[in-house]
């Protein structure tokens, strides 16, 4: 169970360049669930997704993960229980390193660290096993560097980093919105596949109203750092991509504006 | 080149091996240009220089050096991690800070080491002369440092510190304390640079506080050259590059000194070294640019 109570991120206090990124967000989200988040840019999707992460420190508010008070952990310290996906797939891996050092190492997310040899054949074994599901022929470049791979394939073997060990939420940071359509709906795919099989607590900020729809069981809409709605259950399986923008001019008494929202 | 100066500047590349050791660890693996050694190197000498002349255990001398060149590079770090300070100006703060140290240290600008008991005392009684015995055991020194780092840089920790130099966002991610591995990542470097500048010291002789002028430019061209020889793809191959740079880097200056044709002297040894440097940075590049076919 994951608790968001009133929280509020600044950025730049008593500069010129102020910004009230969230402005009181109350969020709880139960085990299991699937949480799609959309919002235009800069209505506070990635300064979500942060404050959960750690890395960014709320302004005020609260952060639990499990009952347990986070708010003050950094990224590391919460690391053994939020795993992320980020949104550029050179971000979320290792490119000096190969691409079974990078699974050695998500392997190793909330677990000690020790001065045992990081891997052996007896570890490297469920890694090709894991990296077999995904159809790229991954499984026998073991130790090839991670930089040699494509974008699409990055993303597919982030997605398996942070799904190695268990964690209290997944945070999916657009992370297809950096893929071509092909590549995008196969991680995507998988995305969907992992979350189902290892019943996964999941946000996924998306830029996309269809992906936001068509993904998950439960979608937030963020607006100018608030949520402005919340939709679930069989109310939201009945939505469009329509409804969803009447819903917006309803709550905000405006349209939206944004491009690349409506062609999602 | 006589068979001793030949001798001599394998000897002296061994040494700047565990030098070019803890500027790879530091340039590289944490991508941390660290100015911090040119301090370390005279700070090892001084440390066991001191504690040899005044009677205590060379072994014991060389141990403190290594832990006082650990805290020089663990200064450092904190200097970058917790106070935020760019990491080539906080290491250049505390290489400047550590010249005052050493004089501290020593009490004077130089420490002969003649005639004390040394590491290496013990090779004089041998029947092999000194300038085969002492190559030899630093090659020891040179081999289990070497292994023991790369066992290390593949143990989970050292993966963890890999990872906080290529990409530390995502090590953080993945739960890795980043603060700390460059902490420890820059101690331990220092801790290896001290070394080399204890055994420095004993086999030449005399520890001085300017001996650490230039240390880090020899060591990077040890780093650099190393890597054009043999490609640092695994860990292994990236820590033999650097043996072998230095290695070789000691030989080409020998080399060079050594023929008269070119009319170069001792003294121009910065000089040559920054020369060489650059082309090593620079040649590799030109090559790569150069159209194909």
């Amino acid at each position: 169970m994951i608790r968001l109570e009133d929280v509020h991120v600044r950025f730049g206090v008593g500069t010129p360049l102020e910004t009230h990124a969230l402005r009181g967000i109350d969020l709880q989200i139960s085990e299991g669930e699937f949480v799609t988040v959309i919002g235009s840019n800069g209505a506070g999707k990635s300064s979500l997704l942060n404050a959960l992460s750690g890395e960014i420190a709320v302004s005020s508010g609260r952060v639990r993960i499990d009952g347990r008070d986070v708010t003050r952990l950094d990224t590391a310290a919460r690391a053994p229980l939020v795993a992320r996906v980020f949104q550029d797939p050179l971000a979320g891996s290792c490119e000096f390193l190969t691409i079974e050092e990078n699974l050695a190492l998500a392997d190793a997310r909330g677990r000690r660290r020790g001065l045992k040899p990081a891997l052996d054949e007896r570890r490297k074994q469920p890694y090709r096993d894991y990296l077999a599901r995904l159809n790229l022929g991954l499984e026998n470049r073991l130790q090839d560097k991670m930089g040699l791979l494509s974008g699409g394939q990055r993303q597919a073997v982030s997605l398996l980093m942070a799904t190695l060990q268990p964690s209290k939420i997944l945070l999916l940071d657009e992370h297809t919105a950096a893929l071509d359509p092909k590549t995008s709906a196969f991680v995507l795919d998988l995305t969907r596949q992992i979350i189902e099989e290892k019943q996964c607590t999941a946000l996924m900020v998306t830029h996309s109203m269809k992906q936001a729809l068509a993904v998950g069981t439960r979608t937030i809409m963020l607006h100018q750092g608030r949520i402005i709605f919340d939709i679930r259950g069989e109310e939201r399986s009945r939505l469009g991509v329509k409804d969803l923008l009447d819903l917006f001019s309803k709550s905000q008494g405006e349209t939206l504006d944004d491009d690349a929202l409506l062609l999602g | 080149m006589s068979q001793i100066a030949f001798l001599g500047a394998i000897e002296s590349g061994l040494i700047f091996a565990l030098v070019a050791l803890g500027i790879y660890l530091s340039f590289r693996v944490l991508e941390f240009p660290d100015l911090t050694v040119d301090g370390s190197f005279p700070l090892g000498a001084a440390v066991s220089a001191v504690l040899i002349v005044n009677g205590h255990n060379p072994w014991m001398a060389t141990g403190l050096a290594v832990i006082a060149g650990a805290m020089a590079g663990f200064v450092t770090g904190w200097l970058n991690v917790r106070l935020k300070i760019l990491h080539l100006l906080a290491s250049i703060l505390t290489m400047i800070a550590l010249y005052s140290v050493n004089l501290r240290i020593m009490g004077k600008p130089n420490i002969a080491l003649l005639g004390e008991q040394t590491l290496l005392s013990p090779l004089e009684s041998l029947d092999t002369p000194y300038y085969v015995t002492t190559p030899l055991a630093f090659l020891l020194v040179v081999v289990v440092c070497a292994a023991l780092l790369v066992r290390f840089l593949n143990s989970e920790i050292g993966l963890a510190l890999r990872a906080t130099g290529a990409n530390p966002r995502m090590a953080r991610a993945q739960g890795v304390r980043t603060g700390w591995m460059i902490l420890g990542g820059m101690a331990l470097s220092n801790a290896l640079v001290a070394l080399a500048g204890s055994l420095f010291a004993q086999s030449q002789g005399s520890a001085d506080v300017t001996m650490g002028v230039g240390v880090i430019v020899v060591g990077l061209a040890s780093v650099i050259g190393g890597e054009a020889i043999i490609s640092p793809s695994t860990v292994l191959k990236a820590v033999l590059a650097c043996i072998v740079g230095a290695i070789l880097y000691r030989l080409a200056i020998a080399l060079a000194l050594n023929l008269d044709l070119l009319g170069l002297k001792a003294q121009d040894l910065n000089l040559v070294t920054s020369v060489l440097v650059m082309l090593a940075i620079v040649l590799p590049r030109y090559r790569l640019r150069r159209p194909v076919g």
